[in-house]
């Protein structure tokens, strides 16, 4: 077991794990932040994309010792205040989720992609959301909400 | 996951020195492969010595009509990046997926030689130069099979370098589930003449194809490509692409490569 | 209290459950972690056919961690009882279907790769795993039968029971009759069909948390179902013999379902059985290569169908004979999908007169195979749609045109078919005039110019549906072979203040009933959704319910949620009469408000609320206090939702690459209650119909190995694969149940494949090609023009 340190949600946090153990399985077991979930073994689904030093990653690809003094946001930690990030206030407002399993890697995942470039055409966010799997919505909203969201965050 | 010793490396002399001294040491650049790998006990290494704590060995330099991309720098920032060639970028923007690219780097996927990675053919194509903490190796000489290169143990790349073509492109048919390159045609014409790297097909992972970069050499255009075949033999074949579609799309991709350099 | 109109019937009200999942506040199985819990991991075959000679734990007993291991000779001794299956279905002859036993963890052979031979139970879930590569299993190779021709063709017996691996021949319609239909008619249109196999993947992987307490004897299930109570009356009446006061189970949030998460699995049976024996929790989390290997897969028909026609183009009759994969055990519904979800509906839309569909239902050793979001009716579809584009072709008569001439016409309906189904209302032509205007069908010949401009090969293609869900009359269900009734439960709680709680037995897994449920007790009270709350999914709190399948929820759970509002509105009323002083009759209720009609007497909802629960001024000889009500709504038939999907395909001929490039569905749900959420429905449902049509196909191998075991080889329609969708209803009312609604969950899945497979057929029509088989992937394509040249 080796202490690791990072910043999640902008709190400082330090725990035991073992080397091996991933940054998704810290997130929800060590730090019970169940939002962030586990879709796949293979890499591919992006349920459990977050945010580390401002790019998003798939958690379940990248060891916790791997992240040490890493500046992490989760899904936990989009709102603040209680003032809903605008890409959360999009999918709530354009329908873009329905079972909720896929969400918080998707929204991450189309923040960084509008973080990036705030100049998103359709074809720009569909290919940008390759990595986020959704089963339910057919992704109609997903793209609805994420130019919706963009053009908030534009300001 | 397997049990593994973890190792952060802040030196380059003292990851290869741990990698050496391990019963079966890994480097672990970005990890979309290796642990991806470990997880699904494909792999099982007994230590991790991790590259991320190196800074020299990530960034972009360019100099004397060459360009040389650090190990540890990662798709995206290749993607990004106006200093290498476009086609370079192009193909950086389409590895993976946006969360592969973000943590994905070209060390771990050349030193990987997964036979369907992109980054194995540009190297090939625009005739590379794989640096590592010992030597330099051509391109030509690195790729020696599925999963395999010409690196020794315990060596660790450090950058490669590209020679600026004058013309390349680089064109991708994807796999519809995983997104590797079902068939990846990199062509490039420079001072070295006109190379034609594949990727995605080769029994024995990326190579050149002689027969196309010839007719591509008399002339460079999609034109001298119409009646050209190749064969399936020692390609790879699948459920989602048999040797002959595999055949047929190379190709095909290698015109719209050559289209594609304008 | 704010205005309920805002948020009635109608209404595109923002759904109410969205907040917690969208700040990682959601519950999913997976989140709930019990004290002192124990993880388990299932030893799966990795060969898909052998006798099981014995298996070895000692080694695994003894590793690090472990608590226990079992294995189903453990079971065995316990007299654990085999999953049940809940359809029995009958031969032609009137004997019952072969029903070979289905053990928690294989006894004596397994029977595909992934059957679950042990499971390991340990203080962590690596413990658990790594403790299980310690058992030693000893199985001797049997052949493996995988295709089903050759299965019922003197293939290995995958079940002694069934020696010729047939596990019913079941028949609807006179073949005679039809027979002597096809030898008169003008043209016949025959066509193969491959419904290809489907794996559901819910972006959720099924979890299971058997918690036992000792002290009191009960057991709480958590776990990842779409039927909290079908699933602890499975499990506990036919597998633990628990009774059903001392057996919890609970389905908190779940993340999708498609069908795959009706079923009772044995992974519950397990969790819960082994928590009493080492008198711990036991919590077992799916990995999704696991997933791919033990959930229920769908469709997987193989078809011989032909239609007949006259010389002007009427269907004067069809008839398929369909190969019907049940994999290597029968799943809890696996029987009942391609007959009574299946055969009843090929009439489709239209009114051929004799029909006769034959189902031979077929033992592989495959992964059971079961309901999968539209469950049979995507399958009829498919067949119906190809057969009538193919004959429009032959004929050289216009697609719209062949399906006009033989829809069933407005005026008549009810419309009995001939394969035992009866429609209430339906407006086939008005769902296709709003598709074709929606569609700009007059604009496709430009747009194929333009897109031929560009080297690609455009083509459009139609798909008139109609399906049946809202299942189901218990009777009629019951005499079919269904071993449950198919009503639904709500029970409707009002509080003192007058804010509403309904417990519901309809679970949502993402069709947001949360909202439109409230929706409903909003039209009915007047009062906004923000004072309701719908309660699903744990049954202690429900008092009963049958859950949620086949696009039931609203024509049958939503039914019983009103029917329980008209008790508690007519209970209201006495008690309004009783303060008021005034006739029951003339008392009128709406907005919320009771009125006295030629008076001004006035009562609000929540005053009569506190009334029944402060009874100081009450009729307490006639009337018990308190405002509750509950109701079991049992429908008497099926709902009918229909309509028309148009897709436009371009297809890059010199790759195979089809792309939708525009995708048009006007569908008719009966009553819309949230437009919203139709629509979401309808995008995700045409999205999975994509998905089968162009990208999905589960593939094993000769020796049954799955060679799609993983999102590295099985195709998820991921966002750049799909267009934007046009869609919209032109909703004819469902006449048999009180809120007039039918459905919206399954019809983009059951009406989107033939449309597409249709449009690539169109576009390569010029180049000779007649057929192209699902999932048209690229290289499928490319072979089917090379196979024309």
């Amino acid at each position: 077991m080796t202490t690791v340190s990072m910043t999640v949600n902008g709190k400082a946090v330090s725990a035991e794990a073992a080397p091996d153990t991933l940054l998704s399985d810290f997130i929800r077991e060590s730090l019970a932040l169940t939002g962030t979930h586990v879709g796949c073994d293979t890499s591919q689904c992006g349920a459990c994309v977050v945010m580390v030093d401002g790019s998003s990653i798939k958690s379940c690809s990248i060891l916790v010792v791997q992240a040490e003094g890493a500046k992490v946001t989760t899904i936990e930690g989009l709102a603040s205040d209680g003032e809903l990030h605008p890409m959360q206030k999009a999918f709530h407002e354009n329908h873009a989720l329905q079972c909720g399993f896929c969400t918080p890697g998707m929204m991450i995942s189309a923040i960084d992609l509008v973080n990036k470039n705030p100049d998103l055409s359709e074809a720009d966010i569909r290919h940008g959301l390759e990595g986020n799997i959704c089963r339910c919505t057919g992704y109609h909203n997903i793209v609805k909400a994420v130019q919706a969201a963009a053009a908030e965050m534009k300001g | 996951m397997s049990n593994f010793q973890y190792m952060r490396a802040s030196a380059l002399d003292e990851a290869a020195a741990k990698v050496k001294g391990a019963e079966d040491g890994a480097v672990l650049a970005g990890g979309m492969t290796l642990l991806p790998s470990i997880k699904l006990g494909l792999s099982s290494p007994s230590d991790l010595v991790d590259l991320g704590g190196i800074g020299d060995l990530a960034g972009i330099t360019s100099a004397g009509g060459s360009v040389t991309i650090g190990a540890m720098t990662c798709h995206a920032d290749v993607a990004n990046s106006g200093d290498v060639p476009p086609a370079l970028a192009a193909m950086a923007s389409g590895i993976g997926d946006r969360q592969v690219r973000n943590r994905g780097t070209i060390g771990g996927s050349i030193a990987n030689n997964d036979p369907a990675a992109d980054y194995p053919a540009a190297c090939l194509a625009l005739g590379a130069t794989i640096n590592t903490d010992q030597r330099s190796i051509a391109a030509d000489d690195f790729f020696t099979g599925l999963f395999e290169t010409a690196l020794n143990d315990g060596e660790i790349i450090t950058s490669v370098s590209f020679p600026t073509p004058d013309k390349a492109a680089y064109q991708k048919f994807t796999s519809p589930a995983s997104r590797f390159a079902l068939v990846g045609v990199f062509v490039a014409a420079g001072s070295d003449g006109v190379r034609v790297a594949v990727t995605g097909c080769g029994q024995g992972g990326v190579y050149r194809d002689a027969d196309l970069e010839s007719a591509l050499a008399a002339s460079f255009s999609a034109d001298a490509l119409a009646d050209k075949s190749v064969s399936s033999d020692n390609l790879l074949s699948d459920i989602h692409a048999a040797a002959d579609y595999r055949a047929h799309l190379i190709v095909e991709m290698t015109k719209r490569a050559v289209a594609a350099c304008g | 209290m704010p205005d309920g109109n805002a948020t009635g019937i109608g209404a595109s009200v923002p759904r109410k459950e969205d907040r917690r999942f969208i700040t990682g506040k959601g519950n999913y199985t997976d989140d709930i972690n019990r004290p002192n819990q124990t993880y388990a991991y299932f030893l799966r075959s990795d060969i898909a056919h052998a006798t099981l000679n014995g298996v070895d734990t000692s080694a695994a007993e003894k590793a690090g961690g472990v608590v226990a291991v079992f294995t189903g000779a453990d079971l065995a001794a316990a007299e654990v009882g085999g999953v049940p299956c809940g359809w029995a279905l009958t031969f032609q002859n009137g004997d019952p279907m072969k029903e070979p036993g289905h053990p928690i963890l294989a006894q004596g052979k397994v029977r595909h790769v992934g059957d679950p031979i042990a499971v390991v139970i340990a203080e962590s879930r690596k413990q658990a795993k790594a403790a299980a590569a310690e058992i030693k299993v000893n199985l001797s190779d049997l052949p493996v039968v995988v295709d089903m021709t050759k299965a019922i063709e003197g293939g290995q017996s995958v079940h002694d029971e069934a020696e010729d691996n047939i596990c019913f021949d079941w028949a609807i319609g006179d073949k005679a009759e039809v027979d002597a239909v096809f030898e008169g008619a003008d043209h016949v249109t025959s066509i193969d069909i491959v419904n290809n196999r489907l794996i559901p993947n819910s972006m959720e992987p099924r979890v299971a948390i058997g918690d036992f307490e000792d002290s009191t004897g009960d057991y709480t299930l958590y776990t990842t179902t779409q039927n909290p109570h079908v699933i602890r009356l499975l499990m506990g009446a036919f597998v633990l013999k628990i009774p059903e006061h001392k057996l919890r189970v609970v389905s908190p949030d779940v993340g999708g379902g498609f069908g795959s998460k009706i079923f009772h699995y044995a992974e519950e049976a397990m969790v819960t059985w082994a928590s009493a024996q080492i008198n711990r929790p036991v919590k077992w989390t799916s990995d999704r290569s696991e997933a791919f290997m033990s959930d229920a897969h769908g469709r997987d028909h193989v078809t011989k169908a032909s239609l007949a026609l006259d010389k002007d183009g009427k269907f004067i009759g069809l008839k398929e004979e369909t190969l019907a994969n049940m994999g290597g055990y029968l799943s809890t519904f696996g029987p009942a999908i391609p007959t009574y979800m299946h055969s009843v509906l090929m009439a489709g839309v239209y009114t051929t007169p004799v029909i006769y569909s034959n189902i031979i239902a077929v033992f592989t050793n495959t992964v059971p195979v079961d309901a999968y979001r539209g469950a049979g009716r995507p399958e009829a579809t498919y067949i119906i749609e190809r057969l009538v584009d193919r004959a429009a072709r032959e004929m050289g008569i216009s697609q719209v045109e062949l399906r006009r001439k033989n829809f069933i016409p407005e005026d008549a309906f009810p419309y009995q078919t001939p394969v035992a189904l009866a429609y209430d209302s339906g407006n086939y032509n008005a769902t296709l005039d709003t598709a074709l205007k929606n569609g700009d069908v007059d604009g496709f010949d430009a747009r194929k110019a333009e897109s031929a401009k560009n080297g690609r090969l455009r083509g459009i293609g139609y798909s008139t549906y109609v399906e049946a869900c809202g299942a189901a009359p218990s009777a009629v269900a019951g005499a079919l072979g269904a071993r449950a009734g198919l009503y639904e439960c709500a029970n409707v709680r009002v509080h003192p203040t007058g804010s509403v709680t309904v417990f519901t037995g309809s679970h949502s897994h993402g069709q947001g009933h949360e909202t439109a449920f409230a929706q409903l007790v909003s039209e009915k009270l007047g009062m906004h959704t923000e004072n309701i709350e719908i309660v699903h999914g744990d049954t202690e709190k429900i008092p009963f319910g049958m859950g949620t399948f086949g696009s039931r929820s609203l024509a049958v759970g939503g039914s019983a949620i009103d029917k329980a509002l008209d008790k508690i509105i007519d209970k209201s009323r006495k008690i309004v009469s009783h303060i008021l002083e005034a006739g029951e009759g003339d008392i009128k209720f709406a907005d919320g408000n009771f009125t006295v009609a030629g008076t001004d007497k006035t009562m609000a909802f929540g005053e009569v609320a506190l009334a029944a629960y402060v009874p100081h001024n009450y009729p307490l000889e006639e009337l018990e206090p308190g405002l509750e009500e509950t109701a079991f709504y049992d429908p008497t038939n099926f709902t009918y939702p229909a309509g028309c999907h148009v897709c436009e395909v371009e297809v890059d001929p010199t790759t195979g690459v089809t792309e939708v490039v525009k995708f048009t569905a006007a569908d008719d749900p009966g009553t819309v209650v949230n437009p919203m959420i139709v629509e979401g429905q309808v995008h995700g449902g045409i999205a999975q119909g994509i998905g089968q049509a162009l990208l999905e196909g589960c593939s094993y191998d000769d020796n049954g190995q799955l060679l799609t075991g993983s999102y590295m080889d099985y195709t998820m329609p991921r966002a750049d694969n799909l267009p934007n969708y046009v869609v919209s209803t032109e909703s004819t009312a469902c006449t048999h149940n009180p809120l007039g609604v039918k459905g919206c969950g399954e019809v983009g899945a059951i009406g989107s494949p033939p449309a597409v497979i249709n449009a690539i057929v169109d576009a390569l029509s010029d180049l000779g090609v007649t057929d192209v088989a699902m999932p048209a992937t690229p290289q499928t394509v490319w072979r089917a023009i090379q196979a024309a040249k």
